[in-house]
């Protein structure tokens, strides 16, 4: 099955523009792919869409029915919602949220299941909610872990060592948060806080102070020199 | 070098008799206590199972298996604990079962005598008041399934004595386990932190938002994880997740750790996970520890 990429921005899910699924594209593919982080407005741009036997639109936090609309719940095509798992400034990983509507035809969902398996990704489907799978656990057990730090209940390190001593996570949470960048955790908390309103989802005090600094970094007006959580 | 000689495990279940394998495992004579000699037979079937495996997989010898399991001694009469340095309960996960216990402990062993709790949720401070022994208590949370897991949370209640403290970390580490400190606070750092992932985990799946196999298929090849939360419930057992949120909830007040729905209808439909066969997944296997 070919399938044909569209760019539109910058592709949090496909970096790499050496990578196969991008190489092997061709100009008229059955599957089409928008990816970058315009991909939905480029969305309504795009002619014959109902031609395609799926059409798979990388996301950001963002929900796909914003750019396909809703109605009543029957809401469903064949265009699907994808975003491989990426944490912060972290390399993205093999892991593939594919994002169906409730009324998505089985047939569409497999099409987008299987193109991505050939390229060596595995797929893990979900409904079109915000934070889908991972961001929709992982966040409010990062913000834990950031609060529990603060309150020492143990040290950064031995926090780390049970999660990764008793679950076989193989990073702890403050040390892969502070990898990734903490204030990317503040910027998908605080997406997912807006949109359900929901305490666990409020980004950490760690995570706002290090927003802050980025922000006052990035703006230049008071860079100090200091180093603090990047 | 532990002056520790002689263990006393309370509780045969899942968790007791997994620390009571450690515990034999690390060359110390072991008591293991229990209300039925039924219980007790299980446990030591499940110990024999154990270490018939480690020695198919070649780490142990047939040798280093038989003195083991001769420092295994089951017992159901509280009166055989009175020889031992250290004692581990875990039994049910309940305040007051575990200051009776406790209680009890106190009367027939020597003053030396360590106690050690295995609680996952309750304050150590609290276990220990009334005990009579309140500077001579740690909490000692092994993680499952125990003689595969090295991770035991160690916790000091407000009155513990630091030389105690000690005297159980090197207990802890002559067991060959790795012991990290944490404060007596509800859950320690493990239970804190996995009961409300998990729970929100099932309100995940009771929401629709994805199937249980997409969930931990995303968590493993997302960020690496061993097993995803719903092969994890399965493990833990769906009626000890009721359990851990209840003594949770009731301590914290936390709505994520309070029981969701869809787990007490698990529990009610016997989908307690691997040990009835069914959960959110089935199970052919339903013996601990492989045994």
């Amino acid at each position: 099955m070919h399938h044909t990429v569209i760019p539109c921005g910058i592709s949090r899910s496909f970096p790499d523009p050496d990578h196969p699924l991008l190489k092997s594209a061709t100009e008229d593919g059955e599957v089409l792919l928008l990816i970058g982080d315009q991909a939905g407005q480029t969305l309504k741009t795009i002619q014959n869409l109902d031609q395609k036997k799926a059409v798979l639109l990388e996301l950001g936090t963002e929900c796909l029915g914003l750019y396909t609309g809703e109605h009543r719940g029957e809401e469903g095509s064949n265009i699907l919602g994808f975003a491989r798992f990426r944490l912060g400034e972290g390399e993205p990983s093999d892991l593939v949220e594919l994002v169906r509507q409730p009324k998505t035809p089985a047939e569409v969902v497999k099409v987008g299941q299987e193109f991505f398996e050939r390229f060596g990704l595995e797929v893990a489907v979900c409904l079109d909610f915000a934070g889908r799978i991972i961001d929709r656990l992982v966040r409010p057990y990062f913000n834990d872990a950031l609060r529990r730090l603060d309150e020492q209940l143990a040290t950064a390190e031995d926090l780390d060592k049970t999660l990764q001593m008793g679950l076989g996570y193989p990073e702890g949470p403050i040390s892969l948060l502070t990898r990734t960048g903490l204030h990317h955790h503040y910027d998908v908390t605080q997406e997912l806080f807006e949109t359900y309103g929901e305490k666990a989802y409020a980004p950490a005090r760690r995570a706002r102070i290090a927003k802050k600094r980025r922000m006052e970094r990035d703006s230049s007006c008071t860079m100090d020199g200091t180093k603090g959580d990047p | 070098m532990t002056k520790i000689k002689t263990v006393g495990v309370a509780g045969a279940g899942t968790m007791g008799a997994g620390i009571a394998i450690v515990a034999v495992r690390a060359g110390f004579p072991t008591v293991v206590l229990e209300v039925s000699r039924e219980i007790l037979d299980r446990a030591r079937w499940q110990t024999e199972g154990f270490f018939g495996k480690s020695v198919k997989k070649g780490k142990m010898t047939a040798e280093q298996v038989e003195k083991a399991l001769a420092n295994w001694k089951g017992t159901t009469n509280l009166q055989d604990m009175a020889s031992c340095d250290l004692v581990i309960e875990a039994v049910f996960e309940s305040l007051t079962v575990k200051q009776d216990l406790f209680k009890k402990l106190h009367a027939l062993c020597p003053p030396h005598t360590i106690f050690a709790s295995n609680t996952s949720t309750l304050s150590i401070t609290e276990i220990a008041a009334g005990s009579g022994r309140e500077d001579r208590v740690v909490g000692m949370h092994f993680c499952l399934p125990a003689p595969l897991m090295k991770l035991v949370e160690m916790s000091p209640g407000l009155k513990t004595s630091p030389e105690v403290f000690e005297q159980a970390w090197e207990f802890c580490e002559a067991l060959g386990q790795k012991p990290v400190k944490t404060k007596d606070s509800p859950g320690f750092i493990l239970n804190s932190l996995l009961i409300p992932f998990l729970n929100d985990t099932l309100r995940l799946v009771e929401a629709g938002v994805a199937e249980p196999a997409d969930i931990d298929r995303a968590l493993k090849k997302g960020l690496g994880y061993p097993m995803g939360p719903c092969e994890l419930l399965d493990l833990i057992g769906l009626d000890t997740q009721v359990l851990l949120c209840a003594a949770l909830y009731e301590a914290t007040h936390d709505p994520r750790a309070a029981c969701p729905p869809l787990l007490k209808k698990m529990v009610a439909a016997n989908q307690l996970g691997r040990k009835t066969g069914q959960g959110f997944y089935k199970y052919e296997q339903t013996t601990m520890f492989g045994g």
